[in-house]
């Protein structure tokens, strides 16, 4: 059992983000960059199917700076055999990169592309079904739960109010939402072992992209806040104001 | 010709609702570029009939594909029924909801056609002929102002952001000629669609409930309060919560749920990490009833009442009860 796993480097979920003097970028001082939270069940459930099947091959490909080596190394410690890391200055632009990503995974053999559903930081939820079109392949996306047979992938992917199942043959694409699996701790061994695997490192051009960033911005401001009152005597107060001052109930 | 295209999504035949927010915001674009609104459906049988009351939301063609294959979403068939109709009209828009079935459509059809996609969208302008959006990224820890450099420009919808507008389209409808053809990805069934509550995501009112509640049996209280509220509320929860298995996943709202924007979000026992902030500042009044005077929560609630949620919510409960059984 092959697989890829496309992953990404990204501020951690409890980062405070503030816009960059630029207005382009966000200040990266004092923020705390981790792999993408999604990604690590799509790497979880590419290690348990090599396990399971008793071969097989889980590489990792991430597209970013110099500094992503470091969540490529995060991945080969969970149990990745290898790594390539992409290296582009990355945009909120999905297409550029899932081209890029296509181009680097054609012509390579595997059962499944793996990917987080969403990376946290641009929220884009583009580029998994983006490369299964540009690579021609079926793709589930906010797949809670796997089962493969001779060659079949059944999928449950998450939609409002329940799941779909979703059926396709292999190889196909599979993006991972929370609920997957049980992602595993590096382990000491496991840290070391990452340090001799192979990591290949290439340039690549981003290219194209219909988006232009005009400029990041904070979110909107709240109103100032109100503290109504104590316990449960606040509550016909609070009614009021929900009825009068802000006309939602 | 300035065409925009809407995916008017759909499900058992009949529009879901966020289809009328995709036309509302296509007949915008679609007046001030000077085109025509296409509206493309695809469903189950009915499901033809249903969409042509799209017509209302400014709806000048309704594109139609009905077929029993088509009951499930098909995405292999809706991605060839829209990048056809985009050959066939040049649009200069394919707008779609950023529902589960419209942000996995409109990242394959923006693969298949080779053009960019904003998901996500809270804002959109015309500016200069070029069409210019906001979307939230960092869950909405801060906001992107990305122009359009091509056509189409794909967009997608944060869904509850955006009015549904009467507005009468022309309203030709038009039978596509779609078969369900090679078929990659294959839908099979839908499980759990009994739906007694609304998507945390599509819901109108927020419930949610933390750590504060203590226990999972507590939850009672909280569907007792969205009752009350009526059928446009729902439940959601922290990540404690669901961390713990107190509640599912597809309640979970933050940064690593779901981001909501309701007109109205009760956050009940929920401190207010960082990571759940995020997910539900958009929301056009939060209230928080939260033991501590000092949760971050507070911050950025409209109304905060400082108290223990297992007297406040029950006194809460009736309150609304009396106000509904009074006529609202």
């Amino acid at each position: 059992m092959n697989s890829i796993v496309c992953i990404k480097r990204v501020p951690d979920s409890e980062a405070r983000i503030r816009v960059a003097a630029d207005g382009r970028s966000i200040d990266p001082s004092g923020v705390r960059f981790d792999m993408n939270e999604y990604d690590k069940y799509a790497i979880e459930e590419a290690i348990q199917r090599r396990e399971a099947a008793g071969d097989g091959q889980v590489t990792v490909i991430t597209v970013g700076g110099d500094e992503a080596r470091e969540t490529l190394r995060q991945a080969l410690a969970m149990g990745a055999d290898d790594a390539v890391l992409l290296r582009a200055d990355v945009s909120l632009d999905g297409l550029p990169i899932a081209r890029a990503l296509a181009d680097e995974i054609r012509g390579r053999p595997f059962d499944l592309l793996l990917f987080g559903k969403q990376a946290i930081d641009d929220d884009g939820m583009q580029v998994p079904a983006m490369v299964s079109e540009l690579l021609g392949l079926p793709c589930a996306t906010v797949v809670v739960s796997l089962q493969i047979e001779n060659g079949r992938a059944i999928a449950r992917r998450e939609i409002e109010g329940g799941h779909e199942v979703v059926e396709f043959e292999l190889p196909g694409v599979i993006a991972a939402q929370k609920g997957l699996n049980e992602p595993r701790y590096p382990s000491l061994k496991g840290i070391m072992a990452a340090k001799k695997k192979p990591l290949e490192e290439k340039d690549v051009a981003l290219v194209g992209g219909g988006l232009e960033l005009v400029g990041l911005t904070g979110p909107p401001a709240r109103p100032e806040p109100q503290i109504v009152g104590e316990g449960a005597e606040a509550v016909p107060e609070l009614v009021r104001r929900l009825r009068q001052e802000v006309k939602v109930l | 010709m300035a065409d925009v295209i809407a995916y008017a999504e759909m499900r058992d035949g009949t529009l879901r609702p966020v289809a009328r927010e995709t036309v509302s915001v296509a007949r915008v674009l679609a007046d001030e570029l000077g085109g025509d609104v296409v509206a493309v459906a695809l469903g189950g049988p009915g499901s033809a009939d249903a969409a042509r009351e799209l017509a209302g939301y400014g709806a000048d063609r309704i594109l139609t594909a009905e077929n029993e294959a088509f009951a499930n979403y098909d995405p292999d068939s809706a991605v060839r029924a829209i990048e056809s109709i985009a050959g066939d009209t040049s649009p200069v828009a394919i707008v779609f909801p950023a529902s589960a079935q419209g942000k996995d459509l409109s990242a394959r059809v923006a693969g298949r056609l080779d053009r960019s996609l904003a998901s996500e969208v809270t804002e959109f302008d015309v500016e200069d002929g070029s069409i210019v959006v906001t979307r939230p990224v960092y869950a909405g820890k801060a906001y992107a102002r990305l122009r359009f450099r091509e056509t189409p420009a794909l967009i997608s919808l944060r869904p509850n952001v955006f009015p549904v507008v009467k507005k009468q389209g022309a309203g030709v409808a038009e039978a596509l000629d779609l078969e369900p053809g090679e078929v990659r990805t294959r839908v099979s069934g839908i499980e759990g669609g009994s739906r007694e509550r609304l998507d945390v995501r599509e819901a109108d009112v927020v419930v949610a409930g933390g750590r504060g509640m203590q226990a999972p049996e507590h939850w009672k209280m909280l569907d007792d309060l969205v009752d009350a509220l009526g059928p446009q509320a729902t439940l959601g929860a922290s990540r404690a919560v669901v961390d713990a298995g107190w509640r599912p996943h597809g309640e979970q709202v933050g940064q690593t749920g779901k981001v909501v924007s309701p007109s109205l979000y009760f956050a009940i026992g929920i401190s207010g990490a960082i990571q759940h902030l995020a997910g539900m500042q958009t929301a056009k009044v939060i209230v928080a009833v939260n033991k501590d005077p000092e949760a971050p929560i507070f911050g950025v609630a409209n109304y905060g009442i400082v108290g223990d949620a297992f007297e406040v919510v029950p006194r809460l409960t009736e309150e609304i009860r009396t106000l509904r059984g009074a006529g609202g």
